[in-house]
């Protein structure tokens, strides 16, 4: 095994885990609100479809008369309808399972659906086409260097995601609003009787959480492939929802959740070069969620099992009026 | 002015009733106008989707296919759910129990005889009960969430399907498509019963939707499985189990699942390959939800979803909407579903007065 295989195979986990570290992230404040949002999956095929259409339509060679810097900017649009496409989606989850009270199991589930479609009806148009790579944000003497592209080789949004989770451990932690939002997960009736609105913070997490997830979407269709293809993020919002449960609900110990799922995921594009192709393929595609299943057993086995999970995660809160 | 929700004593039991009906009549109201702004002919794409299939004799038997696999998972669901078990991973148990059955296919090409497909049958019921033993363990055990753990199996089923038709089981004959061989008549049954254009499935998930009714309404068990659903405190005191609902729930609804499979694969498809997974598993939890977790209702529920399947392609070739329209509407009926569940539990206050009373609630009641 070669340094230059090493690092290539290195450039590879950061780069299919970032998705999951974004939607984890968000959804990680979700949940410590007391909101189990399942639609992660959902906020992320809208994601990836408006990032891929945004930057698509601002960056057609049809504007580099009237607008030059449309160009330099479309990845950066993409990236903010992205966002602003996975809340919308939030924002539907919030109305049926915040203030109508629906079941949140299934209301995250029919977010799921619900996004598989929308994205692939507003994708149909978008099929085949391909986007100029949102994949460097560093000169060429760093982001090309055989070695240093390890550190400087990536998109913007993977630096982006590590600057979040320092972001939400800061502000889980150190903020009096952070404080708020953790009290309204552990203790909805006791927050709301000293005067917070439970479910005017809920609907802001789960904002955040949708926002996080919709660029985590963007990230596959402008940055890992990129194109556009139904159903593309192939399970890995729910890999993220188990990435949550694996870090105990701790912002530090998704970085660490990330690049071990990230690690499983590449296994499959390296298992034949490294030598392992005496298992079949399949087996090493679906070692992401064999090992999601393993570790959340760990993890839920463990004498504090579940116990740092937020009190009310998943309680619908309907103040009797 | 404020609109409250205010809870009541019990379920409304006419709400119950009205509301899936409501909800279904709702989403061709806003699929009409989605599709309508969206530049298709919504009246029309809404009455090719759930007219054309029930108006046009010839797509019956289209429906009765669709409908029988979603009813037999449907049914497992409703049950799990009701214990609030959460089995999202039926598509897996119908690939595996569609698989199961496969390999016994596999092991009997040379062999004849009434045997096989009983054989069959019953494979796919255990190999679906199996996959979704493996929840159920991880979750009596290790206190694993079922919702993580079923759906990324649903994963793992797909890549195991994927391996068994490109590898071990694939069809010597068959110009090298991952597929498995065709099955012989021995295996096979038939596409349609009893001089009905109906599969042979359609009639097991009658006939079962009303043992499932019975016993979730006159038996023990079905007791059990509603009180440690409504009121996990108050069944531990009781004497119930719910580490035992676990897993009953969870075999039951992977049996249901394994079950569909193997009679789409045996009295349908003929033969798997990778296009057999056809999102049944997801669909039904939709059916579940809109049949309000009652075997009868799952049984109606299951015809809708059954007919918006076909009508989806109808509309697809008459007014040429894309093929995720069937998808779309199958969502937003249930999310109209589980909106309408607060008019279940609650009901709607308007205060017309000025001055809100002081006890109102200030937050989450509260209009937006």
């Amino acid at each position: 095994m070669t340094l230059e295989f090493l690092i290539a195979a290195l450039v590879t986990v950061v780069n299919v885990s970032t998705p999951i570290l974004l939607a984890a992230t968000g959804e990680l404040v979700v949940e410590k609100s007391g909101t189990l949002n399942l639609g992660v999956e959902g906020m992320m095929l809208l994601g990836a479809i408006a990032g891929f259409a945004i930057t698509y339509i601002a960056g057609d060679p049809q504007w580099s008369d009237s607008a030059p810097w449309l160009a330099t900017l479309a990845p950066w649009l993409g990236v903010v309808a992205g966002a602003v496409a996975g809340m919308l989606g939030a924002m539907l989850f919030g109305v049926l399972a915040l203030t109508l009270g629906a079941n949140q199991v299934a209301t995250g589930l029919a977010l799921v659906i619900f996004g598989t479609g929308v994205s692939s009806l507003i994708g149909a148009a978008y099929v085949g086409l391909a986007l100029t790579p949102f994949d460097q944000i560093f000169p060429d003497n760093l982001a090309q260097d055989p070695v240093l592209k390890l550190v400087f080789g990536y998109s913007p949004l993977v630096y982006f995601a590590f600057l979040m989770v320092g972001a939400v451990y800061w502000f889980l932690n150190r903020t009096r609003a952070g404080l708020v939002l953790r009290a309204v997960g552990e203790n909805d009736v006791s927050a709301r009787s000293i005067g917070y609105s439970v479910i005017g913070v809920r609907y802001a997490a789960l904002a955040f959480g949708g926002a996080m997830s919709g660029i985590a979407g963007a990230y596959f269709s402008m940055v890992i492939t990129p194109l556009w293809a139904e159903g593309m993020t192939a399970g890995r919002g729910w890999i993220a929802l188990a990435l949550v449960v694996f870090s105990g609900w701790r912002p530090g110990r998704l970085l660490g959740g990330a690049y071990f799922f990230g690690v499983f995921m590449t296994l499959e594009l390296y298992a034949k070069a490294s030598g392992f192709s005496f298992l079949p393929s399949q087996f090493w595609a679906s070692m992401p969620y064999l090992m999601a299943i393993v570790v959340l057993a760990l993890m839920s086995a463990r004498e504090s099992g579940g116990a740092e999970a937020p009190a009310c995660l998943g309680k619908t809160f309907m103040p009797d009026a | 002015m404020r609109i409250r929700f205010e809870k009541r004593r019990e379920p409304s039991r006419v709400m119950q009733a009205v509301t899936p009906v409501a909800a279904v009549l709702l989403t061709m109201v806003i699929g009409a106008i989605i599709f309508q702004l969206i530049g298709y002919d919504g009246p029309r794409a809404v009455r090719e989707i759930f007219f054309t299939p029930i108006l046009a004799a010839y797509k019956w038997s289209d429906v009765g296919r669709r409908a029988a696999p979603l009813i037999l998972i449907a049914l497992g669901l409703c049950m799990g759910n009701r214990a609030k078990v959460w089995n999202i991973g039926a598509e897996g148990q119908y690939i595996v129990g569609a698989l199961s059955g496969a390999g016994v296919a596999y092991f009997t090409q040379g062999l004849t005889g009434p045997w096989i497909i009983p054989l069959m049958l019953l494979a796919g019921l255990i190999g679906g009960a199996l996959w979704a033993a493996i929840p159920a363990f991880l979750k009596t055990r290790y206190r694993v969430n079922e919702i993580l753990s079923s759906l990324m199996l649903v994963y793992v089923a797909l890549q195991l399907l994927n391996y068994l038709v490109t590898g071990p089981w694939k069809d010597p004959n068959g110009h090298n498509f991952p597929q498995t061989a065709p099955f012989t008549p021995s295996q096979m049954l038939p596409k349609m019963v009893f001089g009905t254009p109906f599969p042979p499935g359609l009639f097991i998930a009658f006939a079962l939707a009303f043992a499932f009714w019975i016993v979730m309404s006159r038996s023990e068990f079905g007791l059990g499985v509603r009180v440690v659903g409504d009121a996990p405190k108050a069944a531990r005191y009781a004497g119930y189990n719910a580490d035992k609902m676990v897993w009953h729930t969870l075999l039951i609804s992977g049996a249901m699942a394994g079950l569909a499979g193997i009679l789409e694969a045996s009295s349908q498809s003929g033969q798997l390959n990778l296009g057999f997974p056809s999102g049944y598993g997801f669909t039904a939890i939709i059916v579940s939800f809109l049949g309000r977790l009652h075997p009868l209702g799952a049984l109606l529920a299951g015809i809708v979803l059954a007919i918006t399947y076909v009508g989806g392609q109808v509309a697809q070739t008459v007014v040429h909407v894309p093929n995720a329209t069937a998808g779309i509407f199958q969502a937003t009926m249930l999310f109209l579903i589980l909106a309408s569940d607060v008019l279940v539990r609650r009901r709607i206050r308007i205060d017309w007065g000025t001055k809100a009373a002081p006890q109102a609630a200030p937050a989450g009641a509260a209009a937006k």
